[in-house]
């Protein structure tokens, strides 16, 4: 029997009222802004754009201070809010090649033309509590300068696997990608499709499905040929003018991993590859991405099934979304007042009739 | 999009299209609230044929950095065409959603082709390149110097 519920109006008005004052917490500390927020916890807000899938550091930054820190839901948030934007069409493909690159190392060579360009990294950090970042109106040193001689075109590695052959060429397919904001998921995904989830996909999912893979759940093997991260522009047609003009500039991760392969009967030996490519800062997330793109490839290389979650398309693809988890979740913790009260009529008889008339259990 | 129709139009002489393409990407890029110091209220006079509108663009990635293109996600972009009196029409297409950024840059489009053109070059476009070239510059600098020389490693510009 169906029951309606009303009330608790009051409540949710009172305790949205409540959230509000705790999300400022104590107004003896002065508010955080906007672009404090962008300027200063940038991973955090690329993080939102990446998963929110959706590139505006300043929507980020505000999703933030809404969730109050909370990045699944400021996530949901920008989710929320895209859908509110008319859709103008699609760019050109970023040519990543072309990226002012302020971070690109290699684990597979050495020495490269453009070399080993460490950025602002974490690594080589000691991990230690930094209590001078606790004092307040600290000056920042600006950093050292040095000749950026060959930063402003630096090759892909991958290009000089690519000119021996010793690596698979990159992956073909339609001109016109699929899109999945526009058309739900269908399985079987194609390689375009996987990426475009993946890239929107939550991290700490992906990042213990790659670590998955290194521990023996669908081997990889994986080299990280190149890992980069800059700017690089976009470029659009304007349907008015007749040509592409630059409509922005975004910041990417892009991460491009070498593979065994043992060859097929068709083909000889031969790398084979994954790719990760990430809106904003997110080192971590490209790797995951361009291990589990390359786990999801299976089918496609001939390799022999071995049943693994990170090769499971349908699994993987399915609940990537964080959006899609949390939603479906925490559904449960609302009202279920009715399911639960028909279970619970149906546990009392099963019970009653599993006692003889006589009172004794069977 | 808007109901009216907008032609495909070629670019009469005194530019080329490459030079426009030029203008409008910095304009896309630039900054709002610097373009917003370079050319302050009240603008000059013009009228909208597509107010300014907030909208998005998929951006497209390549599958391993140079195949096949595949969604990678959205980029909030604002659009405007406007005329001015003499009848030029200005187009922008630029980053983020600040109408007044689309504005600007669609009535610095339209000027570029009006005899305006050395006048707002001069005024507008040189600074805002040369603020762009000096950022990315001390990026690339900055990126440089954190370039791991390996001791066996012998570059050209070692002494």
């Amino acid at each position: 029997m169906y029951v309606a519920v009303k009330g608790g109006e009051r409540a949710i008005d009172n305790a949205h009222a409540w959230l509000a004052e705790e999300r400022r917490g104590d107004t003896a500390i002065a508010a955080l802004s906007i672009a404090q927020i962008r300027e200063q916890l940038k991973l955090s807000v690329d993080r939102v754009m990446a998963e929110g899938s959706l590139y505006d550091p300043d929507l980020a930054a505000l999703a933030i201070k809404q969730a109050r820190g909370d990045l699944i839901e400021a996530i949901f948030l920008i989710r929320a809010y895209r859908t509110t934007l008319p859709r103008f069409g699609s760019s050109l493909p970023v040519e990543t090649a072309r990226m002012a690159v302020i971070r690109r190392i290699s684990a597979t060579y050495r020495d490269l033309p453009g070399g080993q360009v460490l950025g602002p990294t974490f690594d080589y950090t000691h991990r230690l509590l930094d209590f001078a970042l606790a004092a307040e109106g600290l000056d920042v040193v600006e950093a050292p300068s040095a000749n950026p001689e060959g930063l402003d075109n630096v090759p892909h590695v991958m290009g000089f696997l690519n000119r021996e052959s010793l690596i698979e060429a990159p992956g073909a397919g339609d001109e016109v990608p699929p899109d999945l904001t526009r058309n739900p998921l269908q399985l079987p995904a194609n390689r375009a499709l996987r990426l475009q989830a993946l890239a929107r996909g939550d991290e700490g999912f992906l990042l213990s499905l790659a670590y998955s893979t290194q521990r023996g759940y669908g081997n990889t093997h994986a080299f990280v040929g190149e890992l980069r991260i800059g700017q690089v522009t976009v470029e659009a047609e304007l349907p008015e003018l007749g040509f592409a003009i630059e409509i922005g500039e975004i910041e990417l991760s892009e991460c491009e991993t070498v593979n065994q392969f043992g060859g097929s009967k068709s083909e000889p030996p031969q790398f084979t590859r994954g790719y990760g490519l990430v809106f904003g800062q997110s080192e971590r997330k490209a790797l995951s991405m361009s291990l589990v793109d390359r786990a999801l490839r299976w089918k496609e290389l001939g390799e022999s099934h071995s049943p693994a979650p990170a090769r499971d398309e349908e699994f993987v693809l399915s609940h990537c979304d964080n959006i899609q988890a949390t939603g479906f979740l925490e559904h449960i913790k609302l009202p279920h007042y009715v399911d639960f009260q028909s279970e619970l009529e149906l546990v009392r008889r099963l019970r009653a009739a599993a006692i003889t008339p006589s009172g004794k259990e069977e | 999009m808007s109901a009216m129709s907008l032609q495909t139009e070629t670019s009469p002489p005194g530019f080329t299209t490459d030079e426009r393409r030029t203008w409008m990407g910095l304009l896309a890029r630039s900054r709002p609230d610097s373009l917003a110091n370079l050319l302050p209220e009240p603008l000059p006079e013009h009228q909208d044929l597509r107010a300014p509108e907030v909208g998005t663009m998929m951006v497209q990635g390549r599958t391993d950095a140079s195949g096949a293109p595949f969604s990678l996600g959205e980029i909030t972009v604002t659009r405007a065409t406007l005329h001015l009196p003499c009848g030029t029409t200005g187009h922008a297409l630029v980053q983020g959603r600040d109408r007044a950024h689309a504005r600007r840059a669609a009535l610095i489009d339209a000027l570029m082709q009006t005899p305006e053109a050395s006048r707002i070059r001069e005024r507008i476009l040189t600074p805002l390149t040369k603020a762009e070239t000096d950022r990315r510059q001390a990026r690339a600098a900055k990126a440089a110097a954190t370039r791991v020389e390996f001791f066996t490693l012998v570059r050209g510009e070692d002494k």
